[in-house]
């Protein structure tokens, strides 16, 4: 049934294309019938029995029935689960307030901390970076973070960034970094021994042994982003046999 | 700009049907060239340039805080002196178009500002605001039911009608209309007209100007994957 939709997976899209889903004119008896449901992704939606696209991008397929459109963005849209870097704004009694690059700041409750108690606050100061995931994230109602997960452990969140530098970067090329076998960070840890924090929001905190590390790193991810692979590597290149 | 970018048009005057001929000047368009907004582009057609910035979905005033949808905000500025009640005409127009086709209930009590600025005005500077903004919300990412490109053209006093007028033509011209068309049904979303002009002749324009919205979308559209940066970062 979502032939139409699968022909189409690595094409370039833009908002207003659509499929329709027609029934099928021939049924078989003999085949067992399957339910196919289609899953939507961003980027796309249902709108009646049509699927309707509404961003600009590469659709993208993943077995069995996900689809969605891998587009290029700047600015952070939250979603439900997803781990960010945060910069905490105010303490107001038992919550802190959180900026994420979105449209409205987070709620961090201190309780949800690794053993964190009534009696035993964490130590979190306005201006401290947070790595945390979304626990609520829907258009309708403030975004809410936690810094542990669902067993109790802090599971790598919580308070960090001492000595490191936090930089922006596209929320495309963060994608890219987080994806199983990123060929950037195999790039990157051929180069210097660095601690990188990566947030979803397009945030990166970098820190490695010296200042000036960290300061290259910091700046060939920036520039990685516009770059072919071959580009990339030579650069690396370059830089490693400049350091040495 | 761009060379890919810049779409030199080897069919660029189109016979459409017996008396009208629909000519656009030569037009090109560059993505995410400003590093501060969420998304931007400059659009070109002719002489005539816009800048393009958009901001959002972002924090809202109060004031300003839609409770089912976002704050969609326009601001045209002019090559010199302080926007005045032509800017501000504009704005509305360029407003009403992006509202129709941006899914703002998607983002409710958020701001999205868009900011053009004019930076050269060579005629049919209304249309090239619309085509710049479509361009600057595509490159943001924000959810759009469709594109939407804009066409101006003027009457001319023995009655010709000419597509993608420059400012010599616009001032010797008897009308001036503009029309904002969007990408997935051809229909008109938004028209703009000044100077006198009859029904016939409105309707004369509408076919011609619904021949000419697939070419000019398709043509903005073709731009797009040509930039090499883009397809490197999409695959």
């Amino acid at each position: 049934m979502f032939s139409t939709v699968r022909e189409r997976v690595g094409e370039v899209l833009l908002p207003g294309d659509e499929f329709s889903f027609e029934a099928e004119e021939k049924i078989s008896l003999t085949a067992p019938v399957k339910s196919e449901k289609v899953v939507c992704g961003p980027g796309l939606r249902r709108c009646g029995d049509r699927l309707v696209v509404f961003k600009s991008g590469v659709l993208r397929h993943k077995e069995p029935n996900v689809f969605w459109i891998d587009s290029q963005q700047r600015r952070y849209v939250p979603a439900k689960g997803e781990s960010i870097i945060g910069i905490v704004t105010a303490k107001s009694g038992d919550v802190f307030k959180v900026d994420f690059g979105g449209s409205e700041q987070a709620s961090l409750s201190y309780l949800t901390f690794e053993g964190a108690t009534k009696r035993n606050r964490p130590n979190v100061q306005v201006g401290d970076l947070v790595f945390a995931q979304f626990l609520i994230a829907n258009k309708d109602m403030e975004p809410e973070l936690v810094c542990i997960d669902s067993s109790g452990r802090a599971n790598g969140m919580g308070v960090f960034g001492a000595g490191g530098l936090l930089f922006r970067v596209s929320l495309g090329l963060v994608r890219r970094l987080l994806a199983p076998h990123s060929d950037i960070r195999s790039d990157l840890e051929q180069l210097f021994p660095c601690e990188l924090v990566v947030g979803m929001n397009g945030r990166i905190w970098v820190k490695s042994a010296t200042v000036q590390q960290t300061l290259i790193i910091a700046n060939l991810l920036q520039s990685a982003e516009t770059m072919t692979a071959q580009q990339r590597q030579q650069l690396f290149r370059k830089v490693q046999q400049g350091a040495f | 700009m761009t060379p890919s970018a810049c779409d030199k048009s080897a069919f660029s005057t189109m016979e459409v049907c017996g008396s009208l001929t629909v000519s656009l000047r030569e037009f090109g368009c560059e993505q995410s060239l400003l590093s501060r907004p969420d998304g931007s582009a400059s659009f070109v057609q002719g002489d005539t340039s816009v800048m393009a910035g958009v901001y959002g979905p972002a924090e809202v005033k109060v004031s300003k805080e839609i409770y089912d949808r976002a704050t969609l905000e326009v601001l045209v500025q002019p090559k010199v002196g302080l926007p005045s009640v032509r800017e501000r005409s504009q704005e509305q127009c360029v407003r009403e178009t992006c509202e129709a086709s941006l899914l703002l209930t998607l983002h409710p009590r958020s701001s999205l500002t868009l900011i053009l600025q004019v930076l050269h005005d060579d005629g049919s500077l209304l249309s090239c605001c619309l085509n710049a903004a479509c361009m600057a919300l595509m490159d943001a990412g924000l959810p759009m039911s469709c594109l939407f490109c804009g066409v101006t053209c003027a009457i001319s006093t023995d009655g010709q009608i000419i597509t993608d007028p420059t400012a010599a033509q616009e001032k010797e011209s008897r009308a001036l209309m503009t029309f904002a068309i969007d990408s997935a049904k051809h229909s008109v979303l938004m028209s703009s007209t000044k100077g006198s002009f009859s029904v016939h002749e409105v309707s004369g324009l509408m076919t011609g100007k619904k021949e000419c919205a697939p070419f000019q979308t398709n043509k903005t559209v073709n731009a797009k994957p040509k930039r090499p940066d883009v397809t490197n970062r999409l695959h």
